[in-house]
Parts: C-alpha cells; sequence; structure tokens
C-alpha cells in the first residue's frame, strides 16, 4: 500500500501508457510527463502568488487578500480572468516579433530545467546522465529572455533593467554553479538522482544530506543566495526595482504577456528551489529514517515550499540592495568563499571518514567567514550619513 | 559579526508573522463595510441645512418650515470653491423667533466642487448650515447625483445633537438665548404700547 502511494503517479503514467498501441507509448509516457509538469507547477504558482500576498501582510501586521473566495483563495482566478481580458499593448517602435517571443522563451526555457528534477522515487522525466548541466544550460538561457524583452521593447526602462538583470544573473550565475560544484565533488555524478541516491541513507535514524557537513552547508548558505538572485527576488531586485525602473525589463510588457513574465518568475524559483532541495536537502528522501513511509513526492515538495517560503520571508525583511553592493558582495565576498569552499570540499573528500575532517573543514570555513566579515565591517562607517551638500 | 543584522531582520519579522495570529493589538486592520469605527465628533465631510421640528410655519412640509437659513447669502459669497448656488425668495414664512424672514427658494451645494473647509459654517449668523459626518456618498450620476438640493441637504435639529452632540448643545443653548431676548422685547414692547396707551388721555372721550 505505501509502496503504491509513493508510486501512485509512475503507476497512473503506466496505466495510462498500457491503453496505447506499444509503438506510441515512450511518446506518451513523455507527453503525460510533460503535461504533468506543466499542470502542477502554474497551479503551485497560482497558489504561492496567494499565500505570498497573505505572508507579506501578515510580516506587516495586516490580513492580506481576504474578498475572493473562502480567505481569499479564488484571488488568483480573479487575477487570471483580469490578465486574460487586458488589451495587449505593444509599442509602435518596439520590434514585435522579438517582443512577442521574450516572455514564450522565458517560460519554455524555465520548464525545461524541470525535465532533470526528480521529483520523487523513479519520478524524473529524463533521467539524464549530465541532468545538472542541463539544467545550468536552462537556467543561462533565461537571461537570453530577459536581454530580448529589454531590447525590443525600446525603452529606457526596460532597457536599464535588462542590462541590470543580465549583469546580475551572469555574476551570480557563477557562485551558483561554483557552489554545486561542491556537490558534484563528494557524489561523483552530475546526475540528479544519482546526487539524491548518494544523500538518502541513514545513521541513527540520520539522514545524510549534505547541508548537514560544513562544506555542504556554507554551499547551501551561498547557493541560497545566489539563487535569491538569480531569480531576481527581493533582495535582489534591482532588474524590476519598482521605485527605480517603473518594472524593470518587463516595463512596456501588459496583460498575458506580463502574466507569463509574473509566471516565469515564479517558476524560476520553483525549479532553482528544487535544485537546491535536490543538491543539499536530500531531494526526495525523508528528514528521519522512521518517517520514510511518508511518500518521496510529499518530502519533495513540502522542501520546495519552505523554501519557497523562506524567500517570501526574505522579501519581506530585506530592503534593495545597491548596484555596486550588489557586484561587490557576489564577486568579492561570495566568490571567494565559494573557491574556498570548493577546497574544503576537496580537503573532506581525501581526508577520509573521522571526527578530523569535521574540525579541519569547520575551522577553515568559520575563520574564513569571520576574517572576510571583519575586514568588510573594518572599512565600513556604520553610523549616521552625513552629506557635504547638506549641512 | 557580519550577517548579524540580517539575522534579527528576519527574526523581527517573523515575529510579526506569527504575532498577527495570535496578538490583536498586531493585526489593528478594521475591515470596512463590515466592521465600522465610529466617526469623531469633529468630523466633517460636506455641509448640511439644519431645520426645526417644532415652531413650525403652517402649510409647509415639515423640513421648509423649520429650515433655519433664510438666504441672507453669506455663504455663498463666502465659499472659496464657489460650490454654493443660493435663490432668495419673493414672499416670506414665519422663523423660529415668530419673525416673518426670506427663504431659500433654491439652495443647491455641488459637493464635487465643495473642499469640506467649513468657512460657510463659521460665517453663518443663524446656525443654518453645519458639517455633515456622513461619507458615502458615491453615484453613478456624477453630475445630478452629486449636486444635492435644498430637500436633500436638509436634515433635522436632532440629527445635529446626533453626530455633533456637544456643539448641537451649545448651538442650542445660543438660539434660544436670543429666542428669550426677542420675545423679551416683543413683551416689552407691547407692554410699552400698552403704557402708553393707558398714560394718553382719551381723545375722543370728550366730543
Amino acid at each position: 500500500m505505501q509502496e503504491n502511494l509513493d508510486q501512485i503517479f509512475v503507476l497512473l503514467q503506466h496505466r495510462l501508457m498500457g491503453t496505447l498501441p506499444m509503438a506510441l507509448q515512450p511518446l506518451a509516457g513523455v507527453v503525460l510527463g510533460v503535461v504533468a509538469i506543466v499542470c502542477i507547477f502554474p497551479a503551485l504558482f497560482a497558489l504561492t502568488t496567494v499565500f505570498e500576498r497573505k505572508g507579506l501582510a501578515r510580516i506587516q501586521n495586516r490580513i492580506g487578500p481576504n474578498r475572493v473566495g473562502p480567505f481569499g483563495l479564488m484571488q488568483p482566478i480573479a487575477d487570471g480572468i483580469k490578465s486574460l481580458t487586458k488589451e495587449d499593448i505593444v509599442p509602435l517602435s518596439a520590434d514585435a516579433a522579438v517582443h512577442f517571443l521574450a516572455p514564450v522563451v522565458l517560460v519554455v526555457t524555465v520548464f525545461m530545467g524541470f525535465a532533470v528534477l526528480p521529483m520523487g522515487r523513479n519520478m524524473v522525466l529524463v533521467d539524464m546522465d549530465a541532468g545538472l548541466l542541463f539544467y545550468f544550460a536552462m537556467g543561462a538561457s533565461t537571461e537570453l529572455a530577459v536581454f530580448m524583452a529589454g531590447w525590443s521593447s525600446r525603452n529606457k526602462y526596460s532597457l536599464m533593467g535588462a542590462m541590470r538583470a543580465v549583469a546580475q544573473m551572469i555574476s551570480y550565475e557563477v557562485v551558483l554553479l561554483l557552489s554545486s560544484v561542491t556537490v558534484v565533488m563528494i557524489a561523483g555524478s552530475l546526475s540528479l538522482t544519482k546526487i539524491v541516491e548518494a544523500q538518502n541513507h541513514y545513521s541513527w535514524g540520520l539522514p545524510h544530506w549534505f547541508i548537514f557537513t560544513p562544506w555542504g552547508c556554507a554551499g547551501f548558505v551561498m547557493y541560497a543566495i545566489a539563487a535569491t538572485a538569480e531569480t531576481n527576488r527581493s533582495p535582489f531586485d534591482l532588474p524590476e526595482g519598482e521605485s527605480e525602473l517603473v518594472a524593470g525589463y518587463h516595463t512596456e510588457y501588459s496583460g498575458f504577456k506580463f502574466a507569463l513574465f509574473f509566471l516565469g518568475e515564479y517558476l524560476a524559483m520553483f525549479s532553482i528551489s528544487g535544485l537546491g532541495t535536490t543538491l543539499f536537502l536530500g531531494g526526495w528522501s525523508a528528514p528521519l529514517a522512521s518517517l520514510s513511509w511518508v511518500p518521496s513526492w510529499i518530502w519533495f515538495f513540502s522542501k520546495l515550499m519552505m523554501s519557497i517560503f523562506v524567500f517570501i520571508w526574505m522579501r519581506g525583511t530585506l530592503p534593495r540592495l545597491r548596484q555596486d553592493q550588489l557586484m561587490n558582495f557576489a564577486w568579492k565576498f561570495i566568490l571567494p568563499m565559494c573557491l574556498l569552499n570548493l577546497m574544503v570540499a576537496g580537503l573532506w573528500r581525501f581526508l577520509g571518514d573521522g571526527w578530523l575532517r569535521w574540525v579541519l573543514c569547520s575551522a577553515i570555513l568559520v575563520a574564513a567567514y569571520m576574517g572576510m566579515g571583519l575586514n568588510e565591517l573594518r572599512r565600513k562607517h556604520i553610523g549616521p550619513r552625513r552629506y557635504r551638500y547638506a549641512e | 559579526m557580519l550577517g548579524e543584522g540580517i539575522l534579527k531582520g528576519m527574526a523581527e519579522t517573523a515575529k510579526n508573522f506569527v504575532g498577527s495570529f495570535f496578538s490583536a493589538q498586531r493585526l489593528t486592520t478594521v475591515q470596512y463595510p463590515e466592521q465600522r469605527i465610529a466617526a469623531y465628533e469633529a468630523a466633517r465631510v460636506f455641509p448640511f441645512l439644519v431645520y426645526d421640528t417644532e415652531n413650525r410655519d403652517g402649510g409647509w412640509p415639515e423640513w421648509e418650515a423649520g429650515l433655519r437659513c433664510v438666504a441672507c447669502q453669506i455663504c455663498e459669497k463666502e465659499c472659496p470653491p464657489k460650490c454654493i448656488f443660493i435663490e432668495k425668495s419673493k414672499d416670506k414664512k414665519l422663523d423660529a423667533n415668530g419673525k416673518a424672514q426670506f427663504y431659500p427658494a433654491r439652495f443647491d451645494i455641488d459637493i464635487s466642487v465643495c473642499m469640506s473647509c467649513q468657512i460657510c459654517v463659521e460665517v453663518c449668523p443663524f446656525e443654518a448650515i453645519k458639517m455633515d459626518t456622513q461619507f458615502e456618498l458615491s453615484t453613478e450620476d456624477r453630475f445630478g447625483g452629486l449636486l444635492l438640493d435644498c430637500k436633500q441637504l436638509a436634515k433635522p435639529n436632532e440629527y445635529y445633537h446626533q453626530i455633533h452632540p456637544s456643539d448641537a448643545a451649545e448651538v442650542d443653548g445660543r438660539l434660544a438665548e436670543g429666542r428669550a431676548k426677542a420675545d423679551a422685547k416683543v413683551t416689552a414692547g407691547a407692554l410699552a404700547a400698552a403704557q402708553k396707551k393707558a398714560a394718553e388721555p382719551p381723545t375722543g372721550a370728550g366730543n
């Protein structure tokens, strides 16, 4: 029974495939998987928009949307109808073809990333040997869509937003990759299913997730920061900073094309959280050996939603960074830490089992963090600002 | 330590998030159409015309009979955005003091123009125009619907007592004083006339 519940979606897929002739079955299997992904994640997106608004409201001691349907849960439907019925405006001087293609390319590339994510035991659309590489290739092409949107709109705010976005995404892409490479070093594979398998065993009932190792913990923190920047979420939402750039690269988009950008942003958030879960939080494996009876896909999605909650929490807390702070942070702080973490992961791999590697690796990382932190803080003047022209 | 501020901030927002579910003090939102806060006594929105329910001149509808306004047109002249339009009557009717006065044949206030400055209230010598607290005045007709006529503006003194109790009591006191003075004058005049009549020697008696 438990086994069946765990594999319910896989069994369902096989049952449906069985109704078709043999020759069509592989194709049907892929189509079913794609349809499932294309249905589930936008539905999750709809729910997340309303929960995000409610969560942010609670953080600011407000109630949040509660008018449409019970507890405001029908709000996304109302929003969807609104954006579908809105006029689709294309600026006269815009490059119409590219302007149309940009949101499509964004959503398609983001969806492609889901193909290699293992969402449960045996639940992966394409079990690629180089899954991680494929994921990053797809993730990097979203930058193209963003720049297409900014360039084709022929608007200074769009272009500025797009340039900021591209600069930011390329900078943080490096960090994202380098922090993930540590996992590849230890797991010895680029395949995401193999990476989950490497974490899916327990000692004394506790899991061997990579986040519970010194290099994994540091890597996860850096991955989370880079993921936030990569998906243009607050506090790294400079590309679409409403207060300075109207809406950044999607200033000239309205109606359903705008909704597609919105969808793309949230889907990117889901997929990057899913990848983080897979790399560091043990993917679909249970947090305790005694909880392994719960279906694996429940664990994957609950970890995913936890990450989304942290994204929302950070958005409710942190103010937006300045462009130079953003760049300095990426290149001068996180990147050196990432490189150091690579060394530490190597050290961890070659020190073998025992307490020595725990102490040594933790000490190196903590010392580096404290040292760099002290150095940063010493040079920075913290306190009330004085402006010469205002005196 | 680096990153300490972020953690502090996250703790603060977490406190807000959890606290808003449990503490009514944190969640101060009033969900307007269902929940309402009683208006403050000094609240003011748009002017209305006060009428007295007693002392009415017969033959008039209640609201028109007790209307304190005598169409002196001071408010019309003083109104900064010029949102008041008054037409003075040709005939007269008895006011609360029993004196024959003009009355407004037309009294319109365009509340789309009114800026709620209360100058009309300050300049009115007859305590006839006061500020209302009614604010849900949206209408489908933005021209006719926002141009209030005399009948729509007229509201009883009891209503004034209800929305601004202390102001209304003060005004009533002042009006009662004026009425007493007027009555005294009338009685004094009558008395003087009677005395004069008594003191005068009867002229036609000898004839």
